[in-house]
């Protein structure tokens, strides 16, 4: 059994995402041979080669994969899966967008975002916005697998040393083109990775006053995120977003301020280790998964919190 | 243009499901049902086309058992033209229901397909994507923006670090993310209104399409319970208790 991991990367670096990716597939058991598609992708795949337990990288270096449009990566894809028994991806923006694609292609049903490994056909995964988990088994030739990070501990990043070999797939289906990217610039950790994560929700009243939250996180270490509620009233971007719509995260320590708690929420981090519930609502749903709950007002509590630690 | 949109009939949002004694699934039964929230979004994207005189025609399709009708009214009432059921009262999964799409597809030579990126049921966020690989359109998925110019659409994407655009040659396959737009309300004139709009309905036999899966379900459970956590007094109760109990910080 051969199981080929898809590289998450930014033509310039390594995605966190697949060394939990690359955990899942040692737990599925075989070869992890990961392939990295992009466009001046030396460095990624010289990142690939050393994560531990990885036996080959697979390099396909070509403009038309620069930025992983899934018209052009979803064929290589599915051309190189069919000689694997799994095909893997990171159940990221990234990985949910081209891998049914090349499930599709292989006339195979999709797996998404699994959080356990049960057994070389069999996974569990969350339904219902995490309010139920579904095990499923697969009968396909090739299993095709998106792999919720959280669900897996990040294997080494340091330690192989992986043989590099260089593939080459279809060109530029010419459907689809790159046009231009915005990206949020952020000097704190990335949310999905954060061993704590502050979130602010719409108790935060305004944009401005999430600077008490910037001043904790900074305090802490940690990564801030964001409910729903926030984003749509424009006080934060949207990639702040925890939930069932927008990330899943499960950090050791989860602050949730002025956040209610609605199912769409929890979705996105009731697996965090710890949870504390700052808000001046005593009967706000959030306290009824917190560890430890604060009924104050957020404005007085958090600069306090932020002094006390 | 002729734009097509697939709804999907599920479990309200707003419904805390659980799961069945026998871990055979979620109870269903006596439980409200609505239209998917994003399948709302992509309705309301397809009539916002229609009313900027980009598209024409609007076909709203959905595949599911026969009360998914009642989607389709909805979807009607929203503004759709018309309705096409392929009926199916099996859960299929995303494979199978992108396959009926295409056939539906092949035979309406729709210029966009508008779908919800996932279904709060089965989150799978498949579908889309599955349809684009049959038909072989290009995809955009996770849509925040969608622009028609020409023969190509923009479209702007949520991604992990921010927004992303792509231009794609139709047609094409969106997805829609929460805030392509806020969807409106059926007024009740429109509601009697859909009730005259036409509405076939088809049977993936009919359309030559196979429904087989290579994925079971074998057992459905709830989820790990947390255990009840405590409220604390103050701020200092609080830091204390995270550095000396869940010594987190």
């Amino acid at each position: 059994m051969a199981i080929l991991v898809i590289a998450e990367h930014n033509n310039g670096a390594l995605g966190a995402a697949t060394l939990n990716t690359v955990a899942a597939a040692q737990k599925i058991g075989g070869d992890v041979v990961v392939l990295v598609a992009g466009q001046n992708v030396g460095g990624v795949a010289e990142a690939a080669a050393k994560i531990a337990g990885v036996s080959k990288v697979l390099v396909a270096d070509n403009a038309a994969y620069a930025h992983q449009l899934p018209e052009n990566v979803a064929p290589l894809i599915a051309e190189l899966g069919k000689g694997y028994s799994h095909v893997l991806a990171a159940a990221t923006t990234n990985g949910k967008n081209f891998l049914p694609r090349v499930a599709a292609l292989l006339d195979v049903d999709q797996i998404s975002e699994i959080i356990e490994v049960v057994s070389a056909d069999t996974f569990k995964r969350p339904i219902y916005a995490g309010n139920a988990i579904a095990t499923v088994q697969s009968s396909a030739a090739v299993k095709v697998i998106t792999v919720r990070g959280t669900g897996f501990d990040a294997v080494a990043a340091e330690g192989g040393s992986a043989a590099v070999e260089a593939v080459s797939g279809p060109a530029d289906a010419g459907k689809s083109a790159f046009v231009g990217e915005e990206l949020a610039k952020s000097d704190r950790p990335e949310l999905t990775a954060a061993k704590i994560v502050v979130s602010g929700g719409r108790g935060m009243g305004n944009g401005d006053n999430f600077k008490i939250l910037y001043a904790l996180a900074d305090k802490l270490g940690a990564a801030v995120g964001a409910s729903r509620a926030a984003v749509d009233a424009g006080f934060v971007p949207n990639d702040m977003q925890v939930g069932q719509t927008g990330k899943i995260v499960a950090p050791q320590l989860y602050i949730a301020v002025g956040i209610s708690g609605a199912i769409q929420h929890l979705a996105g981090m009731k697996d965090s280790k710890v949870i504390v519930a700052i808000n001046k609502d005593e009967e706000a749903p959030i306290f009824q998964v917190a560890d430890y709950g604060l009924v104050a007002d957020l404005f007085e509590a958090v600069p306090e919190l932020e002094k006390a630690v | 243009m002729k734009v097509l949109v697939a709804v999907k009939r599920v479990v309200d949002y707003n419904v805390k499901v659980r799961v069945k004694a026998d871990n055979s699934g979620v109870d269903l039964a006596n439980v409200k049902m609505s239209m998917n929230p994003f399948c709302e979004i992509a309705v309301e994207e397809a009539v916002r086309l229609k009313e900027k005189g980009v598209a024409t025609e609007i076909v709203a399709v959905s595949v599911g058992p026969t009360a998914a009708q009642e989607q389709l009214r909805t979807a009607l009432a929203l503004g759709a033209d018309r309705a096409i059921l392929v009926e199916s009262n099996d859960e299929l999964n995303s494979l199978a229901v992108a396959k009926a799409l295409k056939a539906i597809v092949d035979k309406e030579l729709p210029q966009l397909v508008i779908l919800g990126k996932q279904a709060i049921d089965s989150d799978n966020n498949q579908t889309g994507q599955m349809l684009a690989a049959l038909s072989g359109y290009a995809q955009g998925t996770f849509a925040s923006k969608v622009e028609v110019a020409g023969d190509k659409v923009n479209v702007t994407r949520e991604i992990d670090g921010g927004l992303q655009t792509v231009a794609l040659n139709l047609p094409a396959i969106v997805t829609t993310d929460l805030r392509l737009n806020e969807p409106r309300y059926a007024s009740l004139p429109n509601i009697m209104k859909a009730k005259k709009k036409p509405l076939d309905v088809v049977t993936p036999d009919a359309l030559g399409v196979s429904t087989a899966s290579t994925v079971k379900t074998v057992k459905v459970e709830a989820p790990a319970a947390r255990s009840a956590g405590v409220k604390v007094k103050s701020v200092a109760e609080l830091v204390e208790k995270l550095k000396n109990e869940a010594k987190v910080i």
